[in-house]
């Protein structure tokens, strides 16, 4: 069937209209970009001279430091854990039978949809009525809460698609149940399991309403610190932070793509 | 031989965190049933004032303001992130497809503080438009975005931009489309072959978007706190504010139960009107 004109028009309207999309959701970062190197304080279109004295005193400032500090000790605390809490809890989901499972799953994917705020203040009020200070386990109990929704999508996704005859054949070779799951499905999982790592990782390491409430100066996280400078300081050192974080962020999402398929773990591969 | 090994050791983890969580939660929903007491972190007797404070006309605007404000935010981005989720599915090229995920992925886990400062950047009396306009001599005086509805919108929009074209998408991916081909050579044109047969069946994505863009815009509170600035507020403004600034716990509480009930109120009432969109699947 040859194509009409019409149709032709149809596509290059399309097209023009992803662009600009394209370009609305590219915008800010463009922006804060030239902002970081740009050598004034003042914002300037286009910058006259451009410097990386913003990403000297960005890297140099302590607060940022510190949150950086603090930030990744709470990651890796979360992450972890609920990894290992939502790998387990998927594998019961996918093969088991259990009383108040759908209940059970429903209460741990509430965080998705309870706003950051609520499920913040409830930690801090808990802490204070069982006598706890504000110190990191609160901080980390809060977020293992918050990103094991994600952990528990993105393994429970790979358990799906893992093929159980295998298991089936190790079983029947004799393996006993303990040296299937560690020998075969473990291994099998690993990627679903690293993505959902990944995922629970920089979700934590970005967490910033529910870690406003949880967290005092000794334990702020990055985003937290950022919060702060930008409501006492307008200097584009904030503007050289974020670009870091947007490189750093989209490096590892480039990484998560290419050995994980993004699109396989946030199901929108179309069936070709 | 027991048919399910390891289900007691894999399932405590999970319902210990379960039981935390709702402790947590069980906290703010007792508070907000204790009277505040002015000058102390201790919550007094059980009370319902808090819940009666909750009409007067300055919180009870600022619940209509986060209303609206969630719903432009959701319905923008719905109209905006649909042709980006199409293209996505449906582009032929794997690259491309690659760098369209990426690009549309990544925002998501920048985080709303780093998403909001570049924002202000963008909107700022000397930012980015304004300085823009004003060399191409558009404007004299700068326009403001900043401190306004329009601002804060324009910010959530981007803020939710990925999660909706996540979800969009992959309604999007799930359409058999032999029912496109069908159509096509029955003689629909492009345009009625959207409007009547991709449209209607990616209604669950479109549900499962905008419900997911509502909870999330209900859930901001950088970016109204930083580009409102206070003088455009949302639920999750008053109840920081009231609770650090003033130390009024127990009505913040009750802030963040009514915010609850709202959102499920809403989300209720999307999913029950979405119901007969669809019902028109033939799946």
């Amino acid at each position: 069937m040859p194509r009409s004109t019409y149709q032709r028009l149809l596509d290059v309207f399309g097209k023009l209209a992803v662009l600009l999309i394209l370009g609305f959701l590219v915008l800010p970062a463009a922006v804060v970009t030239f902002a970081a190197f740009n050598d004034k304080a003042i914002l300037s279109f286009p910058p006259q001279a451009w410097s990386l004295r913003w990403f000297t005193r960005a890297i140099n400032y302590q607060d940022f430091r510190d949150g950086f500090h603090n930030g990744l000790i709470v990651t890796l605390w979360s992450s972890t854990i609920a990894l290992v809490v939502g790998a387990m809890f998927a594998f019961v989901l996918d093969r088991y039978s259990l009383r108040f499972k759908a209940t059970l799953e429903g209460v741990l994917l509430s965080p998705l949809v309870i706003p950051h705020f609520t499920v913040g203040l409830g930690f801090l009020i808990l802490a204070a009525q069982v006598g706890l200070t504000r110190g990191y386990p609160v901080v980390i109990a809060c977020h293992v809460v918050l990103v094991l929704p994600f952990v528990l999508r993105s393994v429970y996704v790979s358990l799906r698609n893992l093929d159980q005859s295998l298991e089936l054949a190790a079983a029947s070779l004799g393996a006993p149940p303990l040296r299937v799951l560690l020998t075969v499905t473990l291994p099998l999982l690993l990627p679903g399991l690293i993505s959902g790592w990944l995922f629970a990782a920089i979700l934590s390491f970005n967490e910033f309403t529910a870690s406003l409430f949880v967290t005092e100066q000794r334990t702020q996280t990055l985003p937290v610190a950022m919060y702060n400078y930008v409501r006492e300081f307008a200097d584009p050192s904030m503007a050289a932070l974020s670009v870091m974080y947007i490189v750093g962020t989209a490096g590892l999402i480039v990484f998560a793509n290419a050995f994980l398929g993004l699109g396989k773990v946030l199901n929108i591969e179309q069936n070709r | 031989m027991n048919s399910q090994p390891f289900l007691r050791t894999f399932t405590a983890p999970a319902v210990l965190c379960a039981f935390g969580f709702l402790a947590a939660m069980a906290a703010v929903l007792q508070f907000s049933l204790r009277a505040y007491i002015p000058g102390s972190l201790e919550p007094g007797g059980f009370t319902l004032a808090n819940f009666a404070d909750l009409l007067k006309p300055l919180y009870a605007r600022v619940f209509l303001d986060t209303v609206w404000i969630a719903f432009l935010t959701a319905a923008s981005t719905l109209v905006i992130g649909y042709p980006l989720a199409y293209a996505l599915v449906r582009m032929q090229n794997a690259i491309v497809r690659s760098i369209l995920l990426v690009i549309v992925v990544t925002p998501l886990f920048l985080g709303e503080v780093v998403r909001t400062y570049s924002w202000i950047i963008v909107l700022g009396n000397n930012g980015f438009i304004n300085s823009m306009l004003r060399d191409l001599g558009v404007v004299q005086q700068p326009i403001q975005f900043m401190f306004t509805t329009f601002g804060v919108v324009v910010a959530l929009v981007h803020v939710t931009m990925p999660v909706m074209v996540i979800m969009l998408a992959a309604g999007l991916s799930h359409i058999d489309r032999d029912y496109e081909k069908a159509a096509a050579s029955l003689g629909a044109g492009p345009i009625r072959t959207f409007l009547t047969v991709t449209l209607p069946l990616s209604m669950p994505g479109v549900v499962a978007g905008v419900t997911t863009a509502f909870a999330w815009t209900f859930s901001a509170f950088a970016t109204p706190q930083l580009i409102g600035g206070g003088r455009v507020n949302m639920v999750s403004n008053l109840v920081y504010q009231l609770g650090f600034a003033s130390f009024n716990f127990p009505f913040a509480a009750s802030l963040c139960v009514a915010g609850l009930a709202l959102t499920i109120v809403v989300l209720s009432a999307l999913r029950l009107a979405a119901r007969p969109l669809e019902n028109i699947s033939p799946h």
